[in-house]
């Protein structure tokens, strides 16, 4: 895989991004490159601007862009919607996934789907289609089919929530997917089968970045790339040994790396 | 916040329904006084009996107040400066649908509402209400083979006044309140429909209300009667064209139920709402009730209300027989400068008798939104039980939402339930299905209907569409 690496287009490119909500900075330069079937960790202290640069890729309403560009398959986003960025690859997997009350899990499932299927010239599919289509991408997460009938996310455990979000990246078939500590609050079986499912979804096409603060997930996942973020940069990146070092030395090992200037 | 906006826009759609038929109109001078209402009762050439109930309730109007208890602000309404009848000029005897005007059977077509044999649904039944005369009903010999009496409420005044007599004002007596009162002394058309004993009437029964003229209220009356072991599901419509004045609507719809009989009532109301900044609009106070006389009779009443500038309404229920049962269903979407105080009375008197209760409000724009509900177990009503749920959704951060929930029970030995949550489509939310592909208005459609689907899944099939069609003119639209 490695070599086939350099002849090929980087999926996602994010140039020296800026980034700031209600007046405040908290994206201060970013560049990271993502090739396809690259794994990414990214790592760093709660602030440091990971979930942000994550909502930011996804196109959350709360964030402006000050300076930079995000690229997918070298076409800028900034001009679309979330709803189009989806459609055109891009995948977030929430650190809180939020409650939907009365709007049927399955049903939402259907109609992100058949989004994604325009978009990609497929023919969408019927309600039959998509609960044999649904069925077998369950296996993935070992989830139950009596999970489809109830609203989304509402009354889930922390478990069966990140579950359905891996669900949603199954369905979607993203190029770019980004998990925003999607290892957070789940035991050890529960990990084991979120981080099984991500590895079957992973393909040579797609890109994934995992934002983590545990060795444990990336001990299931071995990334090609680990980065350490701090005060909105990247600075420091590495292989998966990055990870192991960090995790023995904390993050305070990394503040020498940080830009004073 | 960046979408607020966005969700203004899209509940902001404009109204399709507000257009003015251009049509000669006969009108009677404004004001209210006995010889106004001598007045419509000769021109209905009603008998003396309907006269004297007319003038009774105008006494008992003329010495009561206007109600001020509902969560409701709005200028005073003067009386004497509303035009209690207004019709349609046309031939004095129409025979056939041929002889009605034009414009008029046009009107209902841009409705929706096709009148005409080759164009009429061909499922439901129609009685079409123009201002304050009924146009024409749909089927009526059709129906009339399965003994089903289904004319306006004046023709019915003239050729069933026996079934008049007896139940007219049975429900809703004249002294019931001031709006009903009113109604009483100066109703002008309406629909009445008749099932007999043991006959599953075998369309639905549908009436549209269509206010053309713009100082004259719509007093309209219904009666249903539902003999034993009958059923009939009936349906209303209504819109108005745009006006920058109010108009009132004061209507009376009395449901007679005997023993296991069931009547199934579905309204979708789309009155003119005012503009956004809450000029114009119907002023909409109607007292419908429904009386559950039999012994394992049923009436379910399902409204959706998108309408009026003022919407002031309690569809309820009487639950005399035994095991009778009573069901409420309501979704109420206000916006802009929309007030609705809405609700239900479930009267338990009859012993096993059981309500059931679901209420959900949307509240946008500036507009408030009230559930106003009532539930008395009587003495009698052993083993009577309850069930309310009622639910509100506010979108944006000017909206308001209140529910009154009465609970008053006189029998130890029944069950009143009551759940009430209120909920906001938050920007989160929206952007959680947005980040799956999911377009920002199908995302806060797909909320609303979500948020409603309790009460859609008990509308009539033909009805489930109107009501889906909109609510998705109300929740579409154009974006940003």
């Amino acid at each position: 895989m490695k070599s086939k690496k350099e002849t090929k287009k980087p999926l996602l490119e994010i140039h020296d991004l800026f980034a700031s909500t209600e007046n405040l900075t908290i994206l201060k330069g970013v560049n990271i490159s993502i090739n396809p079937g690259e794994i990414h960790a990214i790592m760093g202290r709660n602030g440091c601007g990971k979930s942000t640069l994550s909502k930011i890729i996804a196109g959350h309403p709360s964030y402006e862009i000050t300076g930079g560009k995000i690229k997918l398959s070298g076409t800028d986003i900034e001009p679309l919607e979330p709803e189009e960025r989806a459609q055109s690859g891009i995948f977030l997997g929430f650190q809180y996934p939020i409650e939907i009350p009365g709007v049927s899990n399955l049903e939402f499932l259907r109609v992100a789907t058949n989004a994604r299927r325009k978009f990609l010239k497929k023919e969408e599919l019927d309600t039959f289609e998509f609960e044999d289509l649904v069925k077998e991408k369950l296996e993935i997460v070992k989830m139950e089919p009596t999970f489809l009938n109830r609203s989304i996310n509402q009354g889930f455990s922390g478990g069966e929530k990140k579950r359905n979000e891996i669900l949603q990246m199954a369905l979607l078939e993203p190029k770019i997917a980004i998990l925003d500590e999607t290892d957070s609050g789940l035991d050890i079986d529960a990990l084991r089968i979120v981080a099984s499912g991500i590895k079957k979804i992973a393909n040579e096409n797609c890109g994934i970045i995992l934002i983590t603060h545990y060795q444990r997930l990336l001990d299931e996942i071995k990334p090609d790339f680990v980065h350490v973020m701090a005060n909105g940069k990247i600075i420091k990146t590495g292989n998966s040994e990055l990870a192991l070092e960090l995790e023995k030395n904390g993050y305070e090992w990394t503040d020498k790396f940080i830009d004073k200037t | 916040m960046v979408n607020d906006n966005l969700v203004d826009n899209i509940v902001s759609e404009p109204y399709k329904y507000g257009f003015v038929t251009e049509i000669e109109s006969e009108k009677i001078s404004k004001g209210i006084n006995e010889d106004i209402i001598r007045l419509i009762s000769s021109k209905k050439n009603e008998p003396e009996y309907l006269l004297n109930f007319r003038l009774n309730a105008f006494k008992k109007w003329q010495a009561m107040e206007e109600p001020d208890w509902a969560d409701l602000g709005y200028e005073a309404i003067d009386y004497q400066d509303i035009i209690y009848y207004s019709a349609p000029k046309q031939q004095e005897k129409i025979t056939s649908l041929d002889e009605v005007d034009p414009k008029l059977l046009e009107t209902f077509d841009k409705l929706g509402i096709p009148l005409t044999e080759q164009k009429r649904l061909t499922n439901v039944a129609v009685d079409a209400v123009f201002d304050s005369v009924s146009i024409a009903t749909t089927f009526k010999e059709q129906l009339a083979e399965h003994g089903v009496i289904f004319c306006s409420i004046s023709e019915a005044i003239k050729d069933h006044s026996d079934l008049i007599e007896k139940y007219l004002g049975s429900v809703i007596p004249a002294s019931d309140n001031y709006f009903a009162a009113l109604n009483s002394a100066v109703f002008s058309d309406g629909s009445f429909v008749y099932i007999p004993k043991n006959v599953t009437c075998p369309m639905d029964l549908s009436s549209y209300f269509r206010i053309n003229s713009g100082d004259s209220g719509q007093f309209e009356r219904t009666l249903i009667i539902a003999e034993e072991a009958s059923s009939v599901s009936y349906l209303e419509g209504c819109t108005a064209p745009m006006f920058d004045t109010n108009t009132l609507h004061a209507a009376v719809v009395e449901l007679v139920a005997l023993d296991d009989a069931s009547i199934k009532y579905s309204t979708v109301q789309n009155w003119y709402a005012g503009n956004e900044q809450g000029v114009g609009g119907i002023f909409n106070f109607v007292t419908k009730r429904g009386k559950c006389l039999g012994k394992r009779s049923k009436i379910s009443w399902s409204q959706v209300e998108t309408g009026s500038a003022i919407t002031w309404k309690y569809p309820s229920c009487i639950l005399i027989g035994e095991e009778s049962v009573g069901e409420f269903y309501s979704v109420a979407l206000t916006n802009n400068l929309q007030q609705a105080d809405t609700g239900t009375k479930m009267i338990h008197i009859g012993p096993k008798t059981k309500s059931t209760i679901v209420s959900k409000g949307i509240s946008a724009g500036k507009s408030s939104n009230s559930y106003r509900g009532l539930v008395k177990i009587g003495s009698k009503a052993k083993g009577a039980r309850n069930y309310s749920q009622c639910d509100s959704m506010l979108i944006g951060d000017k909206a308001a939402a209140n529910t009154f929930p009465y609970i008053q029970s006189q029998q130890p030995n029944s069950e009143v339930e009551h759940e009430a949550s209120t909920c906001r489509i938050s920007e989160d939310q929206l952007f959680y299905l947005q980040s799956r592909g999911i377009e920002f208005e199908e995302a806060v459609s797909m909320m609303v209907s979500g948020f409603c689907r309790d009460v859609f899944n008990q509308l009539p099939m033909e009805f489930a569409a109107e009501a889906d069609k909109l609510l998705s003119l109300k929740l579409e639209g154009s974006v940003g």
